[in-house]
């Protein structure tokens, strides 16, 4: 890692107003801390309720901050809203956990990948269609797709179109949540695959939201293990996978099930073990 | 995992057309060319109109349908055709004034606050709040007043104080809309929100528009006939529907068909309009729920007999067999089938996985033995076994008896067996109560109730008991779940992705549950799931599907260790492995 990181998170916290007269605001996440480099993948893991989706969501605006800063190279952008938040479309970008809600209906996909590049006034409508055949063809799916809907393409596919619309004016970091927990194991082996080999050519740094440690141990650099809105450990991913120090992450370490019959009787002994002495 | 994908239909289909379909029900579109041809009709009154509307001719007053009168006359001999064309002039326009303020104040506000709200919001809703608690009639009457005899002044302030309604209903469909994923794509997409709101608010919003706008025009022309009969409106001796309606009471004993006439085209009018405004609503309606626009019916399944029959006596091995199995589904482009000739044996005391992708039949395997296909898939050939006897083609009627007792489902999402309405306790209650498993009063039922829920290992089971669903986690749901499937003492238990909503965590308690409960109660257990890491867990033996076929058979051991069909070994080589130490790391 040179140079300044590509996001920089600083106590960041979150929280939301709690209802009823008085009440204490319930807090979702709390002075979270972090840095991903530039072309680094750093994975964000939790079960639900961690706050996982939520750190994504603030850093893209699109819940408020409560507290602590989020710096976009270098730049507070933590309450950017408006125009000056629009600005941010080219280097900031996000590809969402559900492929069938995160793609209008209603609009043929070439309309939806225009509108990354409509933000961005100066290409012509040639330019802007010669652009969106290139990314189709990046993320391999046929030239055509462009004038179909959504809901002719399988859920792998719609996920690639979130990636063509993600990378279309190569950002230097997309917010991935959970991008393929609602894949079926080989679409999700061919997303993963997908998303490594743009970040080679693109140079982009992700952001990896998931409750998946095992998609984690293969997918990602370093990893940050989140629980109730805290971050309980922290580094390389296979040293958290591998020797997980924090008692929670040693929790999910032991239960994430492998696909080795012998090999998961012996760990599922191990965790009814961990269990017992807990 | 649904049942099956939708079939990919080649040509793009026009999605937001809301009158796509409308020939598929004939009351809308017969509602639709009422309203259409009068209104062409009134636009072109002067070429149509066989006399001027104010011509009199007193010597053929009142006179009954003829060549030249073809609605005959009134009390003055005028022409009621010519009056009735000319007559629809006003009232239309006036309708047509009032759903144009109507529809584009109500939208623009709706819209408005639904999409930035904030202070937006509250400034437009509470000038909402005002407009409705105006009375309306009372305003109007005050605005004619004023403008003496003016039709537009009434009809706009009618518009004026009815869009808040429309506002708001646009307004809570347009907090919903911007709850959608795709709007926050949008907004990272660098979009601005005036682009949004064009792009993805206002599509969504069209046929809710058109509805309304249906429903209100039937509203206006009431209040605009109304204004006319009490003459308020169209200054007389010029023609108006509702001047004619006035004009006709007046003469009513001696010609009723005046009044008929005039009223009859008034009601119809304004039957026409709800009737569109209902049929456009069941249309959008149709078309969320993706049975609109493609206008076929689809074609029925045959049956093939001779297979069904061929298998009468029964397989001698297991608890469970299937043989030949195969499952089609009815759809507009013909029948397609979606298990095809599947044959497994589950025995007692066995964990039997049903493995496979989205679309490769195994969800629908598990509910068909349960004979819970969607009512469009049918059983087309070969038969299930449980304990010797035959289950596939049961009438519903013996079904409902084995269902819960001899076989039962615990489903992926646990609320679809609770009722968020009532405790677990009082819901278990019942299904005890239905299973006949307990003979004696309310004790009785009550202490089998707290060793179910105590058999799924639920620590205090007399305060479960006590809780509505909500109050539980996932987890503990999952378990109340299990235990209801539990109640009737099944031979088989059939788990379709119990633990896909689940964190791992709480996945690995609930696989220990069905492990344990399979030891104590020698009960099978088929666990549907499309995650190879539950089934190295838990399974002893399993089948993996691909597309309605079986691929792979065997022990677990066998399946992972020697796998023989290749889309069993991609399956296993794309699992994510926290044990493997190569991987895609950058």
């Amino acid at each position: 890692m040179t140079g300044t990181p590509v996001l920089q998170l600083d106590g960041l916290a979150v929280r939301y107003p709690s209802r009823g007269f008085r009440k204490p605001p319930t807090t979702v996440i709390e002075d979270v801390s972090f840095e991903v480099g530039r072309a680094e993948t750093v994975a964000l893991v939790g079960e639900s309720g961690s706050g996982k989706t939520t750190i994504g969501r603030a850093v893209l605006g699109l819940t408020p901050v409560s507290g602590g800063r989020v710096l976009l190279d270098g730049r507070d952008i933590t309450r950017l809203t408006g125009r000056a938040r629009r600005a941010l479309a080219p280097d900031l970008q996000a590809i969402f956990q559900n492929p069938y809600g995160s793609l209008n209906p209603a609009l043929p996909v070439g309309r939806t990948l225009a509108e990354p590049l409509l933000a961005d006034s100066t290409r012509s409508p040639r330019e802007v269609r010669a652009h969106i055949t290139d990314l189709l063809r990046r993320v391999g799916l046929p030239e055509d797709a462009a004038d179909r809907y959504p809901a002719q393409f399988s859920g792998g596919q719609r996920q690639r179109i979130a990636i063509a619309r993600a990378v279309a004016r190569q950002p230097k970091i997309i917010i991935c949540d959970e991008p393929t927990s609602a894949l079926d194991v080989t679409t999700q082996a061919a997303a993963l695959d997908l998303l490594a080999e743009l970040q080679q050519s693109l140079g982009c740094a992700y952001l990896f939201i998931t409750h998946d440690l095992a998609v984690v141990k293969e997918f990602a650099a370093r990893t940050l293990v989140l629980q109730h809105g805290h971050i309980v450990e922290e580094g390389r991913s296979t040293d958290v996978c591998d020797q997980p120090q924090h008692e929670y992450t040693q929790r999910l370490v032991a239960a994430a099930p492998v696909p080795d019959p012998v090999l998961q009787r012996t760990r599922r002994q191990k965790r009814l073990e961990l269990h017992a002495t807990s | 995992m649904t049942a099956a994908d939708p079939p990919v239909s080649v040509s793009s289909r026009k999605w937001t057309n809301p009158f796509a379909g409308i020939w598929r029900r004939p009351l809308t579109a017969a509602a639709l060319a009422v309203v259409l041809t009068v209104t062409v009709a009134v636009i072109l009154a002067p070429l149509l109109a066989p006399h001027p509307p104010l011509a009199q001719d007193l010597l053929h007053a009142r006179g009954g349908p003829s060549a030249s009168h073809p609605l005959g006359t009134d009390e003055l001999g005028r022409d009621v055709l010519s009056r009735l064309l000319y007559g629809g002039r006003p009232a239309l326009l006036g309708v047509g004034v009032a759903v144009s303020v109507y529809i584009v104040l109500g939208m623009s506000l709706g819209i408005l606050a639904g999409y930035l709200r904030g202070w937006t919001d509250r400034v437009i809703v509470g000038l909402m709040d005002v407009m409705l608690s105006v009375p309306a009639v009372i305003i109007m009457l005050a605005v004619l007043a004023i403008f003496s005899q003016s039709n537009v002044a009434a009809m706009l302030t009618l518009g004026f104080l009815s869009a808040a309604g429309l506002a708001r209903i646009i307004r809570s469909s347009c907090i919903a809309l911007r709850e959608e994923l795709f709007v926050d794509a949008a907004r990272v997409s660098g979009l601005s929100a005036a682009r949004i709101m064009a792009r993805h608010i206002f599509p969504g919003l069209v046929g809710l528009l058109l509805v309304q706008m249906c429903l209100f025009s039937g509203i206006a022309l009431m209040v605009q006939t109304g204004l006319g009969f009490l003459g308020l409106a169209t200054p007389p001796p010029a023609p108006s529907w509702g001047g004619m309606v006035g004009e006709a009471s007046q003469v009513m004993e001696q010609s009723p068909s005046l009044l008929l006439i005039s009223g009859g085209l008034i009601g119809l009018m304004s039957v026409a309009f709800g009737l569109l405004g209902d049929g456009l609503r069941d249309l959008t309606q149709d078309r969320r729920q993706g049975t609109g626009s493609r206008s076929q019916r689809p074609v029925p399944v045959a049956v093939a007999k001779d297979t069904a029959e061929a298998s009468d006596t029964p397989p001698d091995a297991g608890v469970l067999a299937v043989r030949d199995y195969s499952i089609a589904f009815a759809t507009p482009q013909g029948p397609r089938t979606v298990v095809d000739s599947v044959s497994f044996t589950v025995n007692t005391g066995e964990i039997f996985g049903l493995v496979g992708e989205s679309g490769s039949g195994k969800t629908v395997t598990g509910l068909s033995l349960l004979g819970l296909l969607a009512p469009n898939g049918t059983v087309t050939g070969g038969s299930a076994w449980l304990a010797g006897r035959r289950i596939s083609g049961l009438p519903e009627r013996d079904l409902q008896r084995i269902r819960g007792s001899e076989i039962a489902l615990v489903s992926q999402e646990p609320m679809v067996a609770l009722d968020p309405n009532f405790t677990i306790g009082s819901q278990l209650s019942e299904v005890v109560r239905r299973t006949g498993a307990v003979s004696g009063g309310k004790d009785a039922v009550g202490q089998r109730v707290r060793e179910l829920l105590s058999s799924v290992h639920l620590r205090d089971p007399d305060d479960i008991a006590r809780r509505h669903p909500h109050e539980l986690s996932g987890g503990m749901l999952q378990r109340v779940a299990i235990a209801m499937a539990l109640a009737g003492s099944p031979k088989v238990l059939i788990a379709d992705e119990p633990t896909t909503a689940l964190d791992v965590t709480v996945q690995a308690g609930i696989l220990d549950l069905l492990r344990s409960l399979r030891d104590e109660r020698g009960m099978a257990i088929i666990l549907i799931t499309h995650d190879l890491g539950v089934v190295a867990d838990s399974c002893d033996r399993a089948i993996v599907m691909e597309q309605g076929r079986i691929v792979e058979e065997g022990s677990v051991e066998d399946i992972f260790y020697r796998p023989q069909h290749p889309y069993t070994k991609k399956l296993i080589e794309s699992t994510p492995s926290i044990a493997r130490t190569e991987g895609r790391v950058a």
